[in-house]
């Protein structure tokens, strides 16, 4: 590579240099402390030693540990891949079909829950589930029981949350993705005589492959790293129910005052979110051949 | 043409960033700042209000000296948190702020914190502070680091048009935990829809669960969290286990507030601003602090908690000696280790502390004075009609073990309660990992059997 060949590199490197100072630094410093005793108060904050892998060895004996674990699966998978994902596309598809004003409607009201701010977001979404909170008054007013959402069913609550929440995302992505098929293929299905849901299986999902997968890589991360929202809800309560890994790592980091435990926790959490981010790319690659 | 353009961009686009990336390092300007961090919240200003005064008055008399009043909005914990990371950076280490005497001792450890001895010594007000309040700043190496703003204890606050409703008769004066459920039961024979006897557990309340709740059962047992003299903490005492059986009992018979809301962490506003003035709940552990929601200006106001509310002292386990227990904690203020300007930072804390500022204080947030110049005020005696009742506790008060191992096990205690409420865990069980939990936090040799 020449002279020219390097300089061509040189607009990209203020960007590069963000995102080592912004991105790779915090995630280096993370990973590092997660190999000392850091407190954040005590002595252990003025003369942190290291204690090579002791943070990840208390971590697999914690029984709070896999429990999160589980929460945190349970969580990606019910309000990404499947709340977030499913309603999404089936919104969008349905969009499509709808009359302008109702499409423009329903689109506004999906939208709104998204241009939150999430703490803005996690409240109202607390108002809505606590025990005098709007799903209750409804359900009195049908005269049906009122279960303590927050309570009974942490994670059902934080589940249905971030559907609400995150729905919007996935709906705008599929959406721009149907408008690139061509009418003319789907107008040739139809006059070949395939109906509506064959369409959609063999002509249309095929054809926004990518974009499922861009999308689901993109919601799963997003959806793994969610915080306000159940730290506002319910805090990773009753009793660990509904805690997460972002929430457990908060909690020992900041709560306890254990920074090298809680950045224990978060570099799994980073490491599941690699394991997921490649799997999504290579599944693009594929797509693409 | 091209390439230079893109080429000189370049070069402008990582100068810019190199720069801006540069500017907070960049040199102070000569006038000095004080930089002051302290807790705000909507039922909390008093302390704002005593920052103003101060800056007004610094400010005047310190010409070229700012003071940058920087209020953290937060519950005790959120600020506990902010406040600690706000310090383990230099840069970003306030110069006077707001310390929670429960973390005097482990902050001190941690080197935040200015030994102030030096700088007492030539403060006459200084003796005016009470000795018992005195201790709460100081460290293990028998040096001073905080001075403090006030005191509190805690006790049992009753609604007497409730328990007059129950028949039960006045003044109520619980000798033993087993009048506590007596009492308890027959309010609620009398009236199901009343919450007889609340007390704080499980982890949504934090220190509040036990500070006031679980302490005042334990210390009534006649066992202890720490002891002092062999510095170690207690596991496997009978006491731990009778007090969460306690707990187990109140909440199982339905004398206490649901499972499903003693687990909200705001569940303390509804017992200063619903129950207790619609005549909800009979009676609960509370600080002397209380009538700070209640009175004029506070957020919950309720012009009649004067002749509606009383206080109890909470009994012993078994009314054994020295009758009543109760817990003081009480905030300090504290200057950072890393300042630039100790003295002006002390001078500024003389002045926030002066009598005038301390006597606005202890009032507007109803704590028990420190100062004998407040204490002695007729205005701070007049303050509420319980400023008696809830002093005299200080002669039976007991303080947290606040070493830098305390927040954890703090929590440990809190799930232990969490875990007996819900009924998750039999009290022996949750005392049983409570007992594993504190060897794993300080280690098996700084434990004891008692």
């Amino acid at each position: 590579m020449g002279e020219r060949g390097l300089l061509r590199y040189l607009p990209v490197l203020p960007a590069l240099l963000l995102l080592l100072v912004f991105l790779a630094g915090p995630v280096f410093w993370a990973f590092q402390a997660s190999f000392t005793n850091t407190g954040l108060t005590g002595r252990n904050a003025r003369n942190p030693e290291w204690v090579g892998l002791e943070n990840y060895q208390r971590l697999l004996l914690d029984p709070v540990f896999p429990l999160s674990l589980g929460l945190t699966v349970l969580f990606v998978a019910g309000s990404a891949v499947l709340g977030q994902n499913l309603l999404g596309l089936a919104l969008a598809v349905l969009m499509r079909r709808a009359r302008r004003a109702v499409s423009s409607l329903v689109g506004t009201a999906v939208v709104a829950a998204w241009v939150l701010p999430e703490i803005v977001a996690a409240f109202a979404a607390y108002a809505y589930f606590s025990r005098d909170g709007t799903l209750n008054q409804l359900l009195g007013g049908l005269g049906m029981t009122q279960p303590d959402w927050l309570y009974s069913w942490p994670m059902a609550a934080v589940v249905l949350a971030n559907v609400w929440r995150g729905t919007a995302f996935s709906m705008l992505v599929y959406r721009a993705a149907l408008n690139d098929i061509p009418v003319e293929v789907a107008e040739a299905a139809q006059m070949d005589g395939a109906g509506g849901w064959q369409r959609l299986a063999f002509i249309t999902l095929p054809m926004i492959r990518g974009s499922i997968a861009t999308n689901l890589m993109l919601i799963t991360l997003q959806t793994l790293a969610v915080f306000t929202l159940v730290w506002v809800m319910t805090a990773g309560g009753p009793a660990n129910a509904s805690t997460t890994l972002p929430v457990l790592a908060y909690q020992e980091a900041f709560k306890f005052g254990d920074i090298g435990y809680g950045t224990a926790v978060a570099s799994v959490l980073l490491l599941i979110g690699a394991v997921f981010g490649v799997g999504y790319i290579r599944l693009l690659r594929e797509g693409k051949r | 043409m091209r390439r230079p353009a893109l080429k000189s961009m370049s070069l402008i686009a990582s100068a810019l960033f190199i720069l801006t990336a540069c500017t907070p390092a960049s040199p102070e300007d000569s006038s000095k700042t004080l930089k002051v961090v302290y807790q705000k919240t909507d039922s909390f200003t008093a302390l704002e209000t005593m920052f103003q005064a101060a800056k007004q008055e610094f400010e005047a008399a310190n010409q070229g000296v700012t003071v940058e009043l920087q209020p953290i909005q937060g519950n005790d914990d959120d600020y506990g948190t902010k406040l600690a990371l706000a310090l383990r950076s230099p840069s970003t280490a306030p110069d006077i702020f707001y310390e929670d005497t429960f973390k005097v001792r482990s902050d001190v450890d941690a080197g935040y914190l200015l030994k102030l001895d030096s700088h007492l010594e030539g403060w006459a007000d200084w003796e005016k502070f009470d000795d018992g309040a005195k201790a709460a700043g100081r460290a293990d190496d028998g040096g001073t680091y905080a001075v403090p703003l006030g005191t509190d204890t805690r006790a049992i606050w009753y609604n007497k048009k409730v328990f007059e409703a129950a028949g039960i008769s006045l003044p109520w004066e619980p000798r033993n935990w087993q009048d506590i459920l007596d009492t308890a039961r027959k309010i609620k024979a009398d009236n199901p829809s009343v919450i007889p006897f609340n007390m704080y557990a499980g982890k949504g309340t934090g220190e509040g669960t036990v500070m006031q709740g679980f302490y005042e059962l334990l210390y009534g047992t006649g066992s202890t969290l720490y002891d002092e003299e062999s510095k170690k903490w207690v596991v496997g005492s009978a006491g731990f286990k009778d007090s969460l059986g306690f707990l187990e009992t109140l909440y199982d018979e339905g004398l206490a507030v649901t499972p499903a809301e003693a687990l909200d962490a705001n569940v303390w506003k509804k017992v200063f601003g619903e129950w207790f003035p619609t005549g909800k709940l009979g009676a609960t552990v509370e600080g002397s602090y209380a009538p700070s929601f209640w009175q004029e200006g506070g957020s919950y106001e309720w012009p009649g908690y004067a002749q509606d509310m009383a206080v109890a002292a909470f009994p012993t386990q078994d009314g054994g000696s020295p009758g009543a227990v109760s817990m003081s904690g009480g905030w300090t203020l504290a200057i950072g280790a890393g300042t630039k300007e100790p003295d002006l930072a002390f001078k500024f804390l003389n002045s926030a502390l002066n009598r005038d500022n301390s006597l606005k204080f202890t009032l507007e947030s109803s704590q028990i004075a420190v100062r004998s110049d407040v204490a002695e005020d007729s205005g701070y005696q007049a303050a509420n009609p319980f400023v008696k009742d809830v002093s005299g506790l200080v002669s039976v008060t007991r303080y947290r073990p606040a070493t830098s191992d305390y927040p954890r096990i703090s929590a440990a205690v809190q799930e232990a309660t969490e875990a007996v409420i819900t009924g998750a865990k039999s009290p022996e069980q949750a005392a049983a990992d409570y007992d594993a939990a504190v060897v794993e936090i300080v280690g098996g040799d700084k434990t004891v059997r008692k």
